[in-house]
């Protein structure tokens, strides 16, 4: 080839480097798009705190009973007994009328006191709330009708933090929210490239493939950074979730996590040339771990048979990983299983992506 | 600057799709510092050939050198050396003018200033600018602009006014007048005869992948051995043999093309005087006359019996 006078690279401040160019090209479009901020940002905490209160710790409900009301004025005497109790809401009703409420779960039990030695309780006893509002009915009645304690029994109530639903589901969202910042983060914005014939363009000139990949990966640490601090940030003041794990763990936990589904994002643009094509592709990725990897509920309440794949997925072990940090105040050394299962996923997703991404 | 090897040398150059051949033995020779331009309708194999040369398609056949070096070893180094702008690249929407060049320009080794390439492509105003707010032709000089960012010795542009208004070609065609006049090389793809004749030294015709016709669009106009074409329509009568017209005195050539005749003459004294005899021979009245100087669409057409734009 005919060369030009090869010189060197003309020397240049760091600001002027393809990767620091590049990485801030994807900062400015991120910050410049308000509803991906929103996604990202705002709305996992409006997700925790609309969750954190619907599900706090409330004093236990009380029991409503419904007494059927005899043909005479005076109310039963059962339902007199009964209302002294505070734990209780009694409300006298005909049969029919009770037996609806009942139905519709307006109230737990129906009492019906047809002879005075004898009271019919009529409940679902699959229902939890039923049952429990048999004992506690009949408990009262018995000690009413002269029944005596063989056995004293003491109370002591503890309200644990870390064994709360916000402590369960902070983790949960960060978890989550790594997820889909990672695969949405980098998979639109690389097919939204492609699309654009941005990529065939950026090709087109000397840039370094490897500083492109290079500078999404740096983005989104810088981006992980705001999504942890913010998230457990507002479960620490807000809720005062715990945070009993060393607080490095916890940042190497996140960057790992970030790194995986980031390569998750990458294998899943790397054929992808419609935004139709990636969101749905994304949507069949994430729906999944979304509900089986133990984000709103524990992934304990599927089948024993399904264990196994479950703590196979990346955001089960993500998740567990948090939450064993977080909550448990869990060492390296013990979530060591779960970071393996996310190394390997990142490992897999790379090497799978780099081999299938269409540049052109 | 350098010798006077071809800025790019294309020889029987082959590339199918499935089983769409669309570039068929295609050779193309572009001398430094000259403008070149494949001129073809849509579909004849133009963007395929542009985007092999500028290495971003793999051919199935022949050579492609550029500065006597090829896309399989020199790579990096060619692309150093090129500058491209591609048919429907869209630039990031959210990024500013300024913000978009600095990522260009981020990519070469020796880059010109953003100031510099901003004032070549007359976007000083709008530096500041985000592309989203830029009109269609100032989107098209900002890509102008990048591809010219690297300082390169080669410019790739593929349809580069297709979609501007008239004001827009014409900036644009300063543009590159201005890269032309400070050395540089270019390869155009158009299917504009108007832009053709206007920015090019050098014109490949190119039709089904194949090149019909080259030269400069001097020799390519005067080929067909006229420089005048007479088209009319005329009423009340059956259709007029072509035969007899292009007997006529004065006439090379005829054709009939959507009820309108269209000759060839080399002189319109001769010609237009026998037409209308003909016509009054024939009982015809003659509802259209226009006479214009050959263009290179006439070539198109003279070639492959159809017109370069199909719209």
């Amino acid at each position: 080839m005919i060369d030009r006078d090869q010189k060197p690279r003309t020397p240049r401040p760091f600001r002027d480097s393809q990767i620091s160019q590049l990485t801030l090209v994807r900062l400015r479009e991120f910050i410049r798009e308000p509803e991906a901020l929103f996604w990202v940002f705002i709305f996992p905490i409006l997700m925790a705190a609309g969750l954190g209160l619907a599900f706090r710790n409330r004093p236990a409900d009380k029991v409503k009973v419904a007494v059927v009301e005899h043909a005479g004025i005076l109310p039963p005497l059962v339902a007199t007994r009964l209302a002294a109790d505070s734990a209780l809401i009694v409300q006298v009703m005909p049969a029919d009328s009770a037996l609806e409420a009942l139905r519709i779960g307006k109230v737990a039990i129906v009492v019906i006191d047809t002879v005075m030695t004898e009271v019919t309780y009529r409940y679902d006893p699959a229902r939890e709330e039923s049952r429990t509002a048999r004992l506690v009915v009949d408990d009262i009645l018995q000690r009413a009708s002269g029944r005596a304690d063989a056995l004293t029994a003491r109370e002591s109530h503890v309200t644990e933090r870390g064994a709360r639903y916000i402590d369960f589901l902070i983790p949960g969202l960060l978890g989550m929210n790594l997820l889909g910042s990672g695969v949405w983060g980098l998979g639109f914005a690389l097919v939204d490239l492609r699309r654009k014939k941005l990529l065939k363009r950026l090709v087109a000139t000397p840039m370094s493939k490897a500083q492109f990949l290079a500078s999404f990966m740096l983005s989104r640490l810088v981006m992980l950074v705001l999504e942890v601090v913010i998230l457990v940030g507002f479960g620490v003041i807000a809720f005062h979730v715990p945070m009993r794990g060393p607080l490095w763990v916890l940042a190497f936990t996140a960057v790992l996590a970030a790194f995986c589904f980031s390569g998750l994002g990458l294998l899943i643009s790397s054929r992808v040339k419609t935004m139709e094509g990636a969101s749905g592709l994304m949507n069949a990725v994430m729906l999944p771990m979304w509900i089986l990897s133990g984000v709103f509920f524990s992934s304990a309440n599927f089948p024993v048979v399904m264990q196994p794949f479950i703590k196979a997925l990346p955001l089960t072990a993500v998740n567990d990983a948090l939450r064993a940090n977080m909550l448990q105040g869990a060492s390296l050394l013990v979530i060591l299983p779960q970071l393996t299962v996310i190394a390997l996923w990142t490992i897999g997703c790379f090497a799978l992506a780099l081999r299938l991404f269409r540049w052109k | 600057m350098m010798s006077t090897a071809p800025a790019l040398s294309v020889r029987s150059l082959r590339k199918a799709y499935d089983d769409i051949i669309a570039v068929d033995g295609l050779d193309v020779e572009v001398r430094a510092r000259e403008c070149f331009g494949l001129l073809g309708p849509n579909g004849a194999g133009k963007t395929t050939t542009i985007e092999i040369c500028e290495g971003l398609l793999d051919h199935d056949g022949g050579t492609v050198e550029l500065f006597g070096g090829n896309w399989e070893h020199d790579a990096d180094a060619l692309r150093q050396r090129i500058g491209i702008s591609l048919q429907e690249t869209q630039l990031s929407e959210k990024l500013s003018v300024r913000e978009t060049l600095t990522l260009f320009r981020s990519f070469y080794d020796h880059p010109k200033s953003v100031v510099d390439v901003v004032a070549l492509v007359q976007l000083d105003e709008k530096l500041n600018a985000r592309v989203g707010a830029l009109s269609g032709g100032q989107k098209q000089r900002l890509a102008v602009a990048c591809a010219l960012i690297g300082d390169p010795e080669l410019l790739f542009l593929d349809e580069p006014t297709t979609g501007l208004d008239p004001q827009s070609r014409r900036q644009l065609w300063d543009v590159i007048d201005r890269f032309r006049a400070s050395g540089g090389s270019i390869v155009l793809t158009t299917h504009y005869m108007d832009e053709a004749e206007r920015l090019c030294d050098h014109i490949a015709i190119v039709d089904h992948g194949k090149v019909i016709a080259r030269g400069t669009p001097r020799e390519l106009i005067e080929s067909l051995g006229a420089e005048q074409v007479i088209e009319f329509a005329a009423a009340g009568h059956t259709p007029f043999s072509i035969e007899a017209l292009a007997k006529l005195d004065g006439v090379r050539a005829a054709r009939i093309d959507a009820g309108t005749y269209a000759l060839q003459a080399s002189e319109l004294h001769r010609a237009v005087p026998a037409v209308l005899a003909f016509l009054a021979a024939n009982n015809a009245a003659l509802t259209e006359l226009r006479t214009h100087s050959a263009t290179l669409e006439d070539v198109f057409v003279s070639l492959t019996g159809r017109h370069l734009r199909n719209d």
